[in-house]
């Protein structure tokens, strides 16, 4: 590494990752008994009780919901009994791991207990997306998400990034790849289908589903202790795009291309990388801001084409990366996760295993 | 595993918000067909216009009119229009930089099908016949052949009576499902009787159930029935009335601990004047014909509980 490191700063770990299988409706169950499993699954795997663990915290949407405060309805679900050290993002999970990374880098805690969950099965997802707009210019006008996206991969065809079939090949690639992920919603051969909203089909669009993930984060010794490979974080960053869609160029991602740099993704080639990308285009997009060549294996778990729990997909790609890190797969991996609408607001992280 | 529970939940509001000084020019502007961009440090016209630099955090409020014509530069042909989207029929969402501006603005194009529309061609905005100040006075583009089209008159009218805040109505549609522990605390109901669940490992019951200890975090599953009487463990008077509550004020509102149950519910007392209610009061529920929970909660006539029987549910 030639970059600098800030001088006595603790060497912080994912430890253990469980995911729910992620499923169009769960009806039959409220968050926190879909989360529960997941949550005692993550500590199984460590050893660690809820009493153990020193931070915790969620990323989760009350609009999923469709209630004020939903998440403290799942905080049930960690044995939430004061004092306990917690807190809440309204974000994607990936963001309280960032979150909970700083508290461990500060000293003031050694573990970390991060969960996000999201049922977008009670409602209709795409006009739920709408409300996260500008409120006064655009967010009145109800352009759902897949518009927003098919905006986006006119953009790139235009600009001859991409093309319906190589657009289609992505889609495909990731639903094949998926079939070794049994927690994925769509695996195998799905059929491209009609327009959702011209240039994209639904293969180009995500499944709309419901999941949770967990992951226990830990510090220098205790990482150790927890884990027989840990995945190190080496660098979290995130950034955001101008709030208007009519200021950026659709086409490039300036954004995750910084949160790269800053989280040092560029210093050493990665083997891996899990690359959250709702959209076939917008994979487009962030092979571009990231420099990934075919060297890199990206989204072997079928990525967000093939499970996009809202709220829960950005979390799970950092999970998976730490995963193959865990199990050997992969000594340096790079994970992303986005929200919003055409890769509003990125993050990157970069993990790394011990050599073996 | 009973049926699953289902019911619809409409969530809208009308959201009231207030303009800064450079949307509020801007929505104004759109009552009086102008379309007004903001002018940054380095000399470029964003439209729609903000407060502050997206690039620079300058703040910015240099406004200049521009033109009511522009040019595509990307769409998506969007054959099934989705409630409360601008057009009913299929059309083109577009970003349209305006002939002045640097930037796109997004919007809605009314068109005939996809093969009208490309990136590159070049559109006029069609006004809303009624105009409030919001971004739906402009009602859609339309395809426009002719030259570029000056910026609109009436700058005159942007100064007298501003518009200072929108209204943006919104609502979402959710079909709500309560889970495996409520629906069996809803399906119990449905037979008067008040089901709880126990955490198997600090022993309490909770009800409503919701799956979960708070306390240990770990799931529960063994089902009890509690009540129907129970303890007030504490209790409010409300005074105010409630809109579309057909209960005279003023009541009492209060925690009631059924009996079996490690965890107060709430409801409200009747039957007995609202100054004589009173931490221990002992009642039961009052149940209505066809209801689905209890009315209301009144004294069963005992003698009130000791203080050391409840105090842990305060």
């Amino acid at each position: 590494m030639t970059r600098e490191e800030p001088p006595g700063r603790r060497d912080v770990a994912v430890v253990a990752f469980a995911q729910t299988d992620v499923a169009r409706t769960t009806d039959e169950l409220s968050e926190v008994e879909m989360l529960m499993p997941v949550l005692h699954s993550v500590l199984e795997r460590t050893g660690l009780k809820t009493a153990d663990i020193d931070f915790t915290c969620s990323g989760s949407s009350d609009y999923l919901a469709g209630r004020a405060f939903s998440f403290t309805l799942a905080l049930d679900g960690v044995g939430a009994w004061p004092p306990i050290s917690e807190s809440h993002v309204e974000m994607d999970g990936a963001w309280a791991l960032y979150e909970a990374w700083t508290k461990l880098l500060t000293g003031d805690a050694d573990t970390a207990l991060v969960y996000s969950y999201g049922k977008s099965s009670p409602g209709s997802l795409r006009d739920v997306l709408t409300r996260q707009l500008d409120p006064y210019y655009v967010a009145p006008l109800w352009p759902d998400s897949v518009a927003l996206a098919a905006l986006q991969a006119q953009a790139l065809i235009d600009a001859g990034d991409t093309d319906e079939p190589a657009l289609a090949a992505i889609g495909a690639r990731s639903r094949r790849t998926a079939t070794l992920n049994s927690h994925a919603q769509l695996r195998g051969s799905v059929p491209q289908g009609d327009y959702a909203v011209r240039p994209l089909r639904t293969g180009d669009c995500p499944p709309v589903g419901d999941g949770a993930a967990a992951v226990v984060l830990a510090a220098g010794e205790r990482a150790r202790e927890l884990c027989s490979r840990p995945a190190w974080i080496r660098g979290v960053d995130h950034r955001v795009e101008a709030h208007s869609l009519g200021v950026r160029d659709l086409t490039d991602s300036p954004s995750t291309r910084l949160a790269a740099q800053r989280a040092g993704a560029f210093d050493r080639p990665v083997d891996t990388a899990e690359l959250h990308a709702p959209f076939s285009s917008q994979e487009v997009v962030l092979r571009k801001a990231l420099r990934l060549d075919d060297s890199v294996r990206v989204n072997l778990s079928g990525g967000a084409l093939a499970a996009n729990p809202v709220m829960a997909a950005g979390l799970i790609r950092i999970g998976e990366a730490a995963a193959r890190i865990h199990r050997g797969d992969s000594d340096r991996a790079l994970a992303h996760a986005t929200s919003g609408p055409c890769l509003q607001q990125n993050l990157v992280a970069v993990l790394e295993g011990e050599p073996r | 595993m009973p049926e699953v529970l289902k019911a619809p939940l409409v969530v809208e509001f009308p959201f009231t918000r207030s303009l800064g000084p450079v949307q509020s020019a801007f929505l104004t502007g759109l009552r009086e067909r102008v379309v007004l961009g903001v002018r940054t440090g380095d000399g470029r016209t964003l439209v729609p216009p903000v407060e502050y630099d997206p690039v620079t955090a300058e703040e910015i409020h240099d406004l200049v009119p521009v033109a009511p014509t522009g040019t595509v530069t990307t769409w998506a042909w969007n054959h099934a229009p989705r409630r409360g989207q601008p057009l009913a029929t299929p059309f083109a969402w577009v970003l349209v930089r305006l002939d002045g501006a640097d930037t796109a603005l997004l919007h809605a194009l009314d068109a005939p099908g996809p093969d009208a529309v490309r990136t590159g061609m070049r559109v006029r905005i069609r006004w809303a016949a009624e105009r409030v100040g919001a971004i739906t006075d402009i009602a859609c583009f339309e395809p426009h052949t002719g030259e570029p089209e000056p910026p609109g008159g009436g700058l005159d009218a942007l100064a007298h009576d501003p518009v200072t805040g929108i209204v943006a109505p919104a609502r979402l549609d959710y079909t709500y499902s309560p889970g495996r522990a409520q629906s069996a605390y809803i399906a119990g109901l449905s037979a008067r009787r008040t089901v709880g669940e126990r955490c198997p490992s600090c022993r309490k019951v909770y009800v409503p159930p919701r799956g979960a200890c708070p306390t240990c975090g770990v799931p529960t599953a063994e089902r009890v029935e509690v009540g129907p009487r129970g303890t007030v463990t504490t209790f409010c008077i409300v005074n105010i009335k409630a809109k579309n509550l057909d209960i005279e004020v003023p009541y009492v509102y209060a925690h009631i601990a059924l009996d079996g149950a490690d965890l107060a519910l709430h409801g409200r007392i009747g039957g007995i004047p609202y100054d004589q209610v009173r931490m221990g009061l002992r009642v039961e529920p009052v149940w209505t014909e066809g209801a689905r929970h209890p009315d209301h909660y009144r004294p069963t006539g005992e003698p009130d509980a000791d203080y050391d029987v409840y105090k842990e549910l305060l």
